[in-house]
């Protein structure tokens, strides 16, 4: 262990700290858990304590969630937009990022912040127009609205963060390959994509999670329960009227909010390097 | 020498054509990108400022310009007012209780340490997990009956269980529990920002400072903090913008309720313009997000210039 | 094999300031390892990588062969490189980097099999086929960056500091398989350096640049011995060649002429120095002095003596020197050009 010497009080503080932080913010993942397996009538008695199963634990709820409720073809909705949204966003930012990189220099640096910053226009200054012009394209209570509308997200994010991957290949690869036979295009297909695999399987990741996790444009395009995402289907339309069922509905985010975890954890790095702006280095 | 003189006047056209090659292709790989933002990003900003100064409800076919008619009754509406104030108390409690949290645990979790890597998706999950999921998991969390922080205090006598608070249904607890719940969204985000500017900081200078006799606080506050300070510009501007314009939390926990005391303005421009169908005062709404993204466009290029230079 | 040629070639970066490159004119002869030399911003790397079509000029003309190349690009050119970093496709396996070039071209596999497996014997990597760049030491992705260079059978080499990023010992041997390798291939070779030494010893002619402009254009002893300028004269020679001035001409004499009097036979220039700093090099040394009285009285002249002729030579004492008056070059005041011999009077 390097640094210098910590106090046994600064250590203690230390791990209060993380262990204490990581209860709180993990905390509403456990409750989902365990509300999953309760039964109904060992969530609803408010003599009970909520920490233990006071019943057997029980698979009804996660049976009604499969067996009665949209939930696999929200699931399967998400995953249809998912991949084409990963689709287009690398048909557009892949040949954009290297052309900002590599081929129009200070002035393509000037652009890719220009195109990073409208990263930052977000969903709800836009949605009003933006549902005009999803109908004005005949898209409205369909899937295809958000496919179509997802890559104002991902585009620029892609492109900046694919900008810094392209950046750190050193030049004299594409050099040698013009030499070695390539045109530049080639050079791009042949030379730079395969390199830059794990930039764009980050792009893919980060893609796709957006598909799971954006809620105001689904809520907004799409109005009929069959065509929506996961993010919206489930704290929307599995409530009926005003009854909730927290069982299913406690499944159905754990479900759901755990592989998406698990998947951008191992990206995470990268995308926060996106993040930082180059304030890092 | 004649024939190179020529050759030259010959290469001359030529050249000039072979010099745009390169950029021609940059500019061929890099404007179907560029047209789709236009079209999807460049086109409905245009439109909503439009909608903004003009009279279009959802029916209406026909456009006429109003000017600032729907500023003047959007202004003038208790309930956009109310949605004013609390968009930026919203913001800035959030915000605050944010990156002092994110500062003490990026701290925290600097060294290595068994688990830590198991710590970190704990205390990510927030972030990465759909914020709709989240949202409805503390509303199970808060609810008016079966509430388990309620019986938690029950248990620790500081409520009564059978007439507990409505963390809600009452205005000033629901605005607390709106923001609680969105800084616990936006605590790991920040988190992994500083986290990632504290390790670019040269293990050398806390060691330094250590050698020249500084204690803990002195270290972090006169070195630490200060070399940090870029990095938490960047994750105090993506707070504030994830923070004044999200309505997800909002409108999943309270719909704007009880009485407009949790409705912020993108809560306010949604009710209004898409579940009301008033697209003209909906879009006025949602224009006085503008400026403060402006203001954060502007800080960010400042950052991301300065960064450049360095 | 061919001859690269350019002409009035220019490379300005960015409008209204001095090219990097500026009116080059220069041909290569057939087979031969042609050195750019000079120091670092001289131009000699933009002025390759033009040759090679990496690099648009602003003006001029390459021909390679005979043929005016100037609008092809890189791939049609005929010609194979080798960077100072190497360049080593980082994915691929050695075997897939030597063999790159011929696929690119569409060479069919199996003849592709037999190219790489050619190049690679040729350079004694044949066990390296398998392996990836990064498992690779700084001599080993030399070769293989050579292999990969020479599997094509290109007709011009094009070598951009290959040997700067190896070790002092490495970058020995490594000359001395470059020349060699030359020498059995015979291909025309244009090769970039900073280095003085790799110039020497692996050129069979040297251009020395600077600031964009070609200074000289010689054998290695005429660039050394016949130095067409100042410039030429001060960047070649460890220590340089003194050069003391007069009041329209500069007079210029390499270190290893300036020898203790009772050994000169034959017309030569008497010189006084006091010295101020003896550095011992082993076989020989290097003395720091002073002229001692005269006209040019205090101006500072670098004497290099074998160690052996040394003895009496001490710090702090005056000496009689001389100059063998053939070793005195004499330059233009005002240019720097090398101008006609004359008399030099040092009293």
């Amino acid at each position: 262990m390097g640094g210098p010497r910590r106090s046994p009080l600064t250590r203690l503080g230390r791990w209060l700290i993380v262990i204490g932080f990581a209860a709180l913010l993990a905390f509403p993942f456990y409750w989902m858990a365990i509300t999953t397996f309760k039964q109904t009538s060992d969530l609803y008695n408010v003599e009970h304590d909520p920490f233990v199963f006071n019943a057997a634990p029980t698979l009804d709820h996660l049976r009604l969630l499969f067996r009665e409720t949209l939930f696999l073809r929200w699931f399967w909705n998400t995953t249809v937009a998912g991949a084409a949204v990963v689709a287009i966003t690398l048909v557009l930012a892949v040949p954009a990022a290297w052309a900002l990189a590599r081929l129009t220099g200070r002035f393509g640096q000037q652009l890719g912040i220009g195109i990073f910053l409208t990263y930052l226009v977000p969903p709800t200054l836009l949605f009003i127009p933006m549902s005009r012009v999803v109908s004005w394209l005949g898209l409205q209570d369909t899937l295809w609205a958000i496919i179509v509308t997802y890559p104002t997200f991902t585009v620029p994010f892609s492109i900046w963060l694919l900008m810094g991957f392209f950046k750190a290949i050193p030049r004299d690869l594409e050099d040698a390959a013009l030499v070695d036979g390539l045109t530049r295009f080639g050079a791009f297909v042949k030379l730079v994509i395969p390199i830059s695999v794990s930039g764009i399987l980050t792009v893919v990741i980060f893609s796709f999670t957006l598909v799971t996790q954006e809620f105001v444009y689904a809520l907004t395009f799409i109005s009929s329960a069959e065509h929506q995402t996961v993010g919206v289907g489930v704290p929307i339309y599995l409530v009926r009227g005003d009854v909730y069922y927290w069982g299913s509905l406690m499944a159905a985010c754990l479900i759901t909010s755990l592989p998406i975890a698990v998947v951008y954890n191992l990206f995470l790095d990268r995308f926060i390097a996106g993040f930082t702006v180059g304030a890092v280095k | 020498m004649a024939v190179t003189g020529a050759a030259l006047e010959r290469a001359a056209p030529r050249r000039r054509r072979r010099v745009s090659g390169a950029t021609r292709l940059g500019v061929a790989l890099f404007s179907p990108a560029l047209v789709y933002i236009a079209a999807l990003l460049g086109l409905p900003l245009v439109l909503a400022f439009l909608y903004s100064v003009g009279d279009v409800t959802v029916g209406s076919v026909g456009y006429e310009f109003v000017g600032l008619e729907n500023f003047r009754s959007v202004v003038e509406s208790p309930s956009f007012r109310r949605a004013l104030v609390n968009s930026f108390v919203f913001t800035i409690a959030s915000q605050v209780i944010v990156i002092v949290c994110a500062n003490a645990l990026a701290l925290a979790l600097r060294e290595r340490f068994r688990g830590r890597g198991l710590v970190r998706f704990l205390i990510l999950l927030p972030w990465v997990a759909p914020i709709s999921l989240g949202a409805i998991g503390w509303k199970w969390i808060l609810d008016s009956i079966y509430s388990v922080v309620n019986w938690v205090l029950a248990k620790m006598h500081l409520v009564n269980l059978f007439d507990p608070p409505m963390w809600l249904g009452r205005p000033a607890l629901a605005m607390a529990s709106v923001i609680a719940v969105h800084s616990w969204r936006m605590i790991p985000f920040s988190t992994v920002i500083l986290l990632a500017g504290l390790t670019s900081i040269p293990k050398e200078l806390p060691e330094a400072a250590a050698v020249d006799g500084a204690g803990f606080w002195r270290t972090h506050f006169e070195i630490t903090l200060p070399m940090m300070r870029p990095i938490i510009n960047v994750a105090v501007l993506f707070g504030v913008v994830f923070t004044f314009t999200d309505m997800t939390v909002v409108y999943i926990l309270t719909r704007g309720g009880p009485y407009d005391s949790t409705q912020v303005l993108p809560s306010l421009a949604f009710q209004t313009g898409v579940l009301g169908s008033d697209l003209a005062e909906g879009a006025a709404i949602s224009m006085f997000l503008v400026p403060i993204l402006v203001a954060v466009a502007a800080l960010m290029l400042r950052v991301a210039h300065r960064a450049e230079v360095v | 094999m061919a001859v690269v040629e350019t002409r009035k070639l220019t490379k300005v970066f960015k409008k209204a300031e001095e090219g990097a490159v500026n009116d080059v004119d220069l041909v290569t002869r057939d087979g031969e390892f042609l050195v750019f030399l000079g120091p670092s911003g001289s131009g000699k790397s933009t002025l390759l990588r033009m040759i090679a079509g990496l690099e648009e000029p602003t003006r001029g003309d390459v021909l390679i062969g005979g043929d005016v190349v100037t609008d092809l690009p890189p791939r049609a050119r005929g010609i194979a490189m080798v960077f100072q970093s190497y360049a080593l496709y980082p994915h691929l396996s050695v075997e897939q980097n030597i063999g790159f070039p011929l696929k690119a071209h569409g060479v069919p596999k199996p003849k592709r099999r037999e190219r790489v497996d050619w190049a690679a014997s040729l350079l004694g990597i044949q066990h390296l086929l398998a392996r990836k760049p990064r498992e690779l030491s700084g001599g080993e992705r030399q070769r293989v960056a050579l292999a990969r260079a020479l599997v094509r059978e290109p007709t011009v080499f094009l070598l951009d500091e290959p040997l700067s990023n190896l070790d002092a010992k490495l970058r020995a041997s490594a000359r001395e398989e470059l020349t060699s390798f030359h020498k059995r291939v015979r291909t025309t070779t244009i090769y970039v350096t900073h280095d003085q030494v790799e110039a020497m010893s692996m050129g069979d002619r040297i251009v020395v640049l600077n600031k964009g402009i070609v200074r000289q254009i010689g054998t290695p002893h005429e660039v050394y011995d016949e130095p067409a300028d100042t410039f030429v004269a001060t960047f070649l020679g460890s220590p340089p060649m003194n050069l003391v001035e007069d009041t329209d001409f500069i007079a210029g004499f390499r270190p290893e002429s300036v020898v203790p009097a009772e050994m000169v036979r034959g017309p030569s220039a008497p010189i006084r120095l006091r010295i101020r700093l003896v550095e011992f090099l082993g076989s020989e040394r290097i003395l720091h002095g002073v002229i001692d009285g005269g006209r040019f009285d205090g101006r500072k002249v670098v004497s290099r003596v074998a160690t052996a002729a040394s003895g009496g030579l001490g710090e702090g004492a005056a000496h009689d020197f001389a100059v063998p008056a053939s070793e005195v070059k004499f330059f233009d005041r005002a240019t720097g050009k090398r101008a006609a011999p004359r008399e030099l009077s040092w009293r």
